[in-house]
């Protein structure tokens, strides 16, 4: 192995990311869906020749594929030691959940970089197609109870034989999706970013070496490890167990555990997920590598100093038994995968507060609500708007939570509602933040969002969410957040879900509307310890009711945010009590 | 259309100092200034500088690169205002676009510069096709505004949902409330951005009135005092656009204000770097905690559509496309818990600043790597406030937190310090450059600031650029840019119209409206002009797509018609498209979604000979012994020269370094400079060498 100067490798560290910094901008401006383009539900990177570990990422892309990558890569490496047949100028195009995905929408490309006619390592793109299929559009099917329900599944198949591209997988495609343009938009992006990355990178293996830059991977690799378990060691020792609850499966009302049990070892880590519970019928199950993709994310968040490749994982053991929702296999149904990944997090970030509370960040609101609203123009052409909500983040020891923000796995932005009105026949009535939906605390958390939609044509409408009957969790002393509520009005009045926040099949006519009301975040640290003048702020702003400003915070406080002059109440829920027993 | 030749100077009122540039048009003759800046009121600094030229009387324009705006974004110290928006969208400026702050992390929340309870709602709608479904009532946007101003708001900003596509309401409502409403500070968003994309419309139209009475105060102030000295000539501000814009204006659209310092330094860069034979420039500004590069293509600036000064504050008017990374003269090195040596993005800044500066910093800064490796005099710091740089103390420091923790005696640790600077520094470069699909082989650098031109080689070498290129007067160059920029107006509308079936007379007409309002702003003025030229521009996309192409049209306004037609526009979008990614597709329709437009009114060429070194500078004079310096493992005893005394034509090869009083050149040893016929110092690769 060629040593490598620390400077050197500072140098190339830059670059390398860089590279796959420019392959995720690349794909974001070209890409058609706004799932990619605004959303940001894409991701790049480099990753090993042999194993597929994660070499490099972007900073930019979606926190989920980071993780989730190495494993898409390693299937296709496989596939090619069963096979052989790997030639320069190959693509592959898959889909699979169950072999390195993590939903159907997500589709991978991967393209070996060669060097004087050997593998050297691979690219890969990935990015969430708009529709490929199945019962509802958009592929959230939350009744699904086979994969086969929520869209079409691709093995790891050559669209592109050294250089020239499989017209049959292009038609394939083409013929499986209400969204064909879309997806072909999209297609066209990711290799607009393969083309760019495979050029840079050959420039920059030509300009300090291939040997160089192997042993620039090498020595990040060890980095991270390094920086991994100096972080660990900064924890106690010790068993943390936190649990937290999906809604349902969207099948049967009954709601499903996931347990964690962390346990910090001089420097080590296990996560052992095994009093979680089994998989459900309905979509919300993950398969092994998106589970160890989630905490990677969840640590990543905690630990945000380590870097993002493979090393970081060494100091890491993995529990996770095929007989828990956390290690299906096909055919179970997995779009609603976000919500389990969301719930998994946010487990993770509630085991490590009470490893450290001084890091400790509460439950965000922990919910994508998958929103699909479809009908047909007058010239009978289908349209389909669809698009995933935000809500409040948890407080944390240095700040408030954030209003409405994206959930940890994504950096996705939200696109603008004059872009949806202009492109479907929808009416935005409302898009603000919610009152009382953030949790209490001496950091309270952000608030969440209610999103009111009129249709100006009939329309059915499916929702995926969660956090309906369990609400984001507060730390150290904070308190929960509110839950998620789903509304539509039918000739009859006004409904909601019976499965809480997953729902299908509804119509409504032109001129309804649905609201959607989003969780805000837990709150951090004991209320009673926020400052007063906090409180009579958010009342003053109209985003605290004034018996919530009481019950929560023992604070009394008029609807123009005065605190009142008759000072604090008594009582077992007042706030003197609560600061004597503080002090 | 050309006024009168007069006297002209360029203002650049920075944190620490204030830069004037003066210039006598008729004359041809130049005078530079340097006084300290005065926070809080700058306007005694900006006075003092001016009457070192004599009567203010006497001058006939002053062209003024502020940082005001900018100060009051970053420091929060804007007024407090008031936002009427339609019911059910006050909080658009505080939902953001569901964005947060870091891509790892969740720490931290937004306060946006509206307080919530000053945001009021009134009834009213405007469907996405400009239908409008529910017509405002005027005494209830009048009673939000008298409430608002109960309140204490100082400027009122009015943002209806898609007022973009029919304004109507916007200005119904406007005036309603203007009738209400104490002051001049007063706009609805239509006016500011009509532009499709409810956030950033906001967002850009409530930073308006943020500053308008910041902005509107300090133009008051300086127009007071110039007055009052018995000036009587024009008075403009440099846009971030890299053009410059009457005071009335500026008063209108202080959020165009934003980036107006460092705008002025690009400008003077592009153009000292044009006159010297080189349109293709890469400028960059080593400043204490950030350096700044911006690319200059043909001539022209690249310009951004929009910028995000801080988390969730966007500000969506075309300006400088300038990109910023973390590393300055005041960057921390340290060597991080995996064992790489970081530096920056922490800085020392100027207080208590670099080690070698003996005001209490104690952990070594790039700064204190030059120092260390004989780059940067000890013995006469630049800027002139210290008498001495205490290298001891730095090359200590150097050793204790880089060099032993990497195994490194103190002065290949520092040069390990420059060397990952000069990395980050090169990576900002690519990503304006190669990134954007441009060879680096064609461009200079054009370092500008105190710091750049000590950097040079790296930036020539690690990028492979064509050379570099050291202004005259690299202080001053903001001032300069001030004195040349030329003035400019731009215009944007959204649009929304399909290129098939295009009714491209319709279009025609529009924009023929849009230039003649662009030019009457530009006319205004009232400077010396050559002409005016108008600049068309389509942001188009594939039907679908959600972002956009710049796309420049060929056209230009001749007896009433631009001549534009689908066919044309069509070329033109395939054109930018495939310049900027490797596919088209030419099944999918394509689509015009805004307008933009750009009045420029050409100022008089200034003579940039006018900077040259006279019949006095020569060799003999410039010659200041020789010192070592570091260079690549090893110590060089290396030529020092006084740069200004350097004549036309001197070819001085590496190892040099050429000292002047606002900033210093490494040659590095590989690398031959000269002078060129405006006194520009040029740096090359010697013959031979890669």
């Amino acid at each position: 192995m060629t040593a490598i100067d620390p400077v050197t490798l500072a140098v190339l560290g830059g670059r390398l990311e860089q590279i796959a910094d420019e392959m995720d901008a690349t794909l974001y401006r070209s890409a058609f869906n706004p799932i990619i383009a605004e959303a940001r539900d894409a991701c790049h990177g480099l990753y090993h020749a042999e194993t597929g570990d994660t070499l490099v990422q972007g900073t930019k892309g979606l926190p989920i594929f980071v993780g989730a990558m190495a494993f898409a890569v390693k299937s296709v490496i496989d596939l090619v030691a069963k096979r052989g047949g790997l030639a320069p100028g190959d693509t592959f195009l898959f889909n699979d959940p169950y072999d390195g995905g993590t939903h159907l929408n997500d589709f991978r490309l991967v393209r070996p970089v060669f060097r004087g006619g050997r593998l050297f390592c691979w690219l890969a793109s990935v990015g969430h197609w708009l529709d490929i299929g199945g019962n509802v559009p958009g592929g959230y099917n939350p009744k699904a109870t086979e994969c086969f329900q929520e869209g079409v599944r691709f093995p790891p198949v050559k669209l592109i034989t050294a250089g020239a591209m499989n017209q049959d997988v292009l038609d394939i495609l083409a013929a499986n999706t209400r969204v064909p343009l879309s997806n072909w938009g999209d297609l066209n992006g990711q290799l607009n970013a393969l083309d760019l990355g495979e050029r840079r990178f050959h420039a920059l293996l030509d300009e300090y070496g291939d040997a160089t830059v192997t042993a620039a991977f090498d020595a990040f690799s060890d980095r991270a490890e390094a920086l991994m378990r100096a972080a660990l060691r900064s924890l106690p020792d010790g068993t943390y167990t936190f649990e937290d609850f999906l809604d349902n499966d969207g099948i049967k009302d009954e709601r499903l555990v996931i347990a964690l049990d962390l346990t910090i070892r001089d420097g080590t880590m296990v996560l052992d997920f095994s009093r979680s519970s089994p998989p459900p019928q309905g979509p919300i199950n993950i398969s092994r590598a998106t589970t160890v993709a989630a905490c990677y994310v969840a640590l990543k968040h905690v630990f945000v100093e380590v870097p993002a490749n493979a090393g970081c994982l060494r100091p890491i053991d993995f529990v996770i038994p095929d007989t828990t929702l956390l290690g299906a296999k096909a055919p179970k149904p997995v779009a609603g995968y976000t919500e389990t990944i969301l719930r998994l997090i946010g487990v993770v970030f509630g085991a490590l507060a009470q490893a450290d509370p001084a890091r400790a960040t509460a439950g965000p609101f922990g919910t994508i609500n998958a929103l699909s609203i479809a009908g047909h123009r007058a010239d009978g052409s289908r349209w389909v708007m669809f698009s995933f909500f935000g809500g409040g983040l948890g407080g944390n020891p240095q700040s408030d939570g954030l209003n409405h923000a994206n959930n940890p796995i994504s950096t996705a932005t939200i696109p603008p509602l004059e872009i949806l009105e202009a492109a479907y026949p929808v009416k935005f009535t409302q898009w603000a933040l919610r009152p009382d939906s953030a949790g209490p605390g001496a950091h309270r958390g952000g608030f969440g969002a209610v999103y009111e939609i009129e249709v100006l044509s009939d329309a059915q409408v499916s929702l995926l969410g969660e956090r309906g009957k369990v609400a984001p969790f507060g730390v150290v002393g904070g308190g929960p957040a509110a839950l998620n509520l789903f509304h539509w009005q039918t000739d009859d009045g006004e409904r909601s879900p019976p499965m809480v926040s997953k729902v299908t099949d509804v119509t409504i006519r032109a001129g309804q509307r649905v609201r959607l009301e989003t969780p805000g975040g837990g709150g951090w640290g004991d209320p009673a310890a926020r400052d007063p003048d906090r409180v009579a702020r958010d009342v003053r702003f109209g985003l605290l009711a004034p018996a919530a400003a009481l019950a929560q915070y023992g604070v009394v406080v008029d609807a123009d945010g005065r605190i009142a002059a008759g000072g604090l109440p008594g009582g077992p829920a007042g706030r003197d009590q609560r600061e004597g027993e503080a002090a | 259309m050309i006024e009168a030749l007069g006297r002209t100077v360029g203002v650049d009122v920075g944190g620490t100092f204030t830069d004037l540039f003066f210039y006598d048009e008729a004359e041809r003759r130049f005078r530079t200034a340097k006084v300290p800046s005065n926070r809080g009121d700058e306007a005694v600094g900006f006075m003092g500088g001016l009457t070192t030229f004599g009567p203010v009387s006497e001058l006939s324009s002053i062209v003024h690169g502020t940082t005001v705006g900018t100060n009051a974004l970053l420091e929060r110290k804007g007024a407090r205002i008031g936002l009427i928006t339609s019911r059910g969208f006050r909080d658009v400026l505080e939902m953001r676009r569901r964005d947060r702050r870091h891509t790892w992390g969740l720490w931290g929340d937004f306060e946006p510069v509206v307080d919530r309870d000053l945001r009021l709602e009134v009834a009213e709608r405007t469907h996405a096709d400009g239908t409008v479904v529910t017509a405002i009532d005027p005494e209830e946007v009048m009673a939000a505004a008298q409430a608002l101003a109960a309140k204490g708001a100082q400027a009122l900003a009015i943002v209806f949902i898609n007022a973009y596509a029919n304004p109507a309401n916007e200005q119904a409502a406007l005036a309603a409330a203007a009738a209400a409403w104490p002051n001049a500070n007063i706009a609805c968003s239509s006016q500011i951005l009509p532009e499709i994309r409810e956030f950033e419309r906001t967002s850009t139209t409530a930073l308006n009135a943020y500053l308008q009475p910041v902005v509107g105060s300090y133009l008051e102030k300086l127009d007071g005092a110039l007055q009052a000295g018995g000036f009587a000539g024009r008075f403009h501000i440099v846009q971030s656009n890299g053009g410059i814009m009457s005071t009335a204006t500026a008063r209108r659209l202080p959020v165009r204000t934003a980036l107006s310092g460092p705008a002025a330094g690009v400008i003077a860069a592009a153009a000292i770097a044009r006159a010297a034979g080189f349109p293709d420039v890469i400028t960059g500004d080593l400043g204490g905690t950030s350096f700044d590069v911006s690319l200059v293509v043909g001539g022209e600036t690249a310009l951004a559509p929009q910028t995000t000064i801080d988390f969730g504050l966007v500000v969506r008017t075309p300006m400088i496309e300038i990109t910023t990374i973390g590393a300055g003269g005041g960057s921390i090195a340290h060597v991080d818990a995996g064992g790489l040596l970081q530096v920056g993005p922490h800085s020392a800044g100027s207080r208590p600043g670099p080690v070698c500066y003996g005001q209490g910093g104690d952990r070594p800064t790039l700064t204190d790597a030059n120092v260390v490796l004989g780059r940067i005099n000890a013995a006469r710091p630049i800027g002139g406030k210290l008498a001495s740089l205490d290298v001891e103390a730095a090359k200590a420091a150097i050793l204790r937190d880089v060099g032993i923790p990497l195994g490194l005696d103190a002065h290949a640790a520092a040069e390990a310090i420059v060397r990952v600077a000069d990395a980050k520094m090169a990576g900002a470069i690519r990503l304006v450059s190669i990134e954007r699909g441009h060879d680096p082989g064609r461009f200079v650098a054009v370092p500008f600031g105190g710091g750049g031109a000590l950097h040079v080689g790296a930036l020539i070498k690690d990028v492979g650029l064509k050379g570099a290129l050291v202004p005259r007067y690299p202080g001053v160059t903001s001032a300069l840019g001030c004195v040349i920029a030329d003035i400019r107006h731009d215009q944007v509308q959204t649009v929304n119209l399909m290129l098939a079936g295009l009714d491209a007379a319709a279009l025609d007409r529009r924009m023929v409206a849009e230039a003649a309002a662009a030019r009457a702003v530009v006319e205004d003025a009232g400077l010396a002009m050559e002409r005016i030229d108008l600049v068309f521009e389509l942001d188009m996309h594939y039907l679908g797509q959600t972002h956009t192409v710049a796309v420049p049209l060929p056209v230009a306004v001749a007896d009433g018609t631009t001549g534009v037609s689908a066919g044309l526009i069509r070329d033109a979008f395939d054109r930018a498209y495939q310049a900027s990614f490797s596919r088209l597709l030419p099944d999918v329709p394509v689509k015009i979604v805004n307008l933009r437009t750009a009045a420029i009114g050409r100022r008089p060429r200034f003579d940039l000979a006018a900077l040259a070194p006279g019949p006095e500078a020569s060799v003999e004079r410039a010659r200041q012994g020789t010192r070592p310096v570091w260079f690549a493992g090893g110590w060089h005893e290396t030529a020092i020269y006084a740069r200004l005394d350097l004549p036309v034509g001197t070819v001085v090869p590496g190892p040099a370094v050429l000292e002047q009083p606002d900033a210093t050149t490494v040659i590095d040893p590989d690398l031959v400079a000269r002078v060129d016929r405006l006194g520009n110092v040029i740096v090359e690769r010697k013959e031979g060498q890669p």
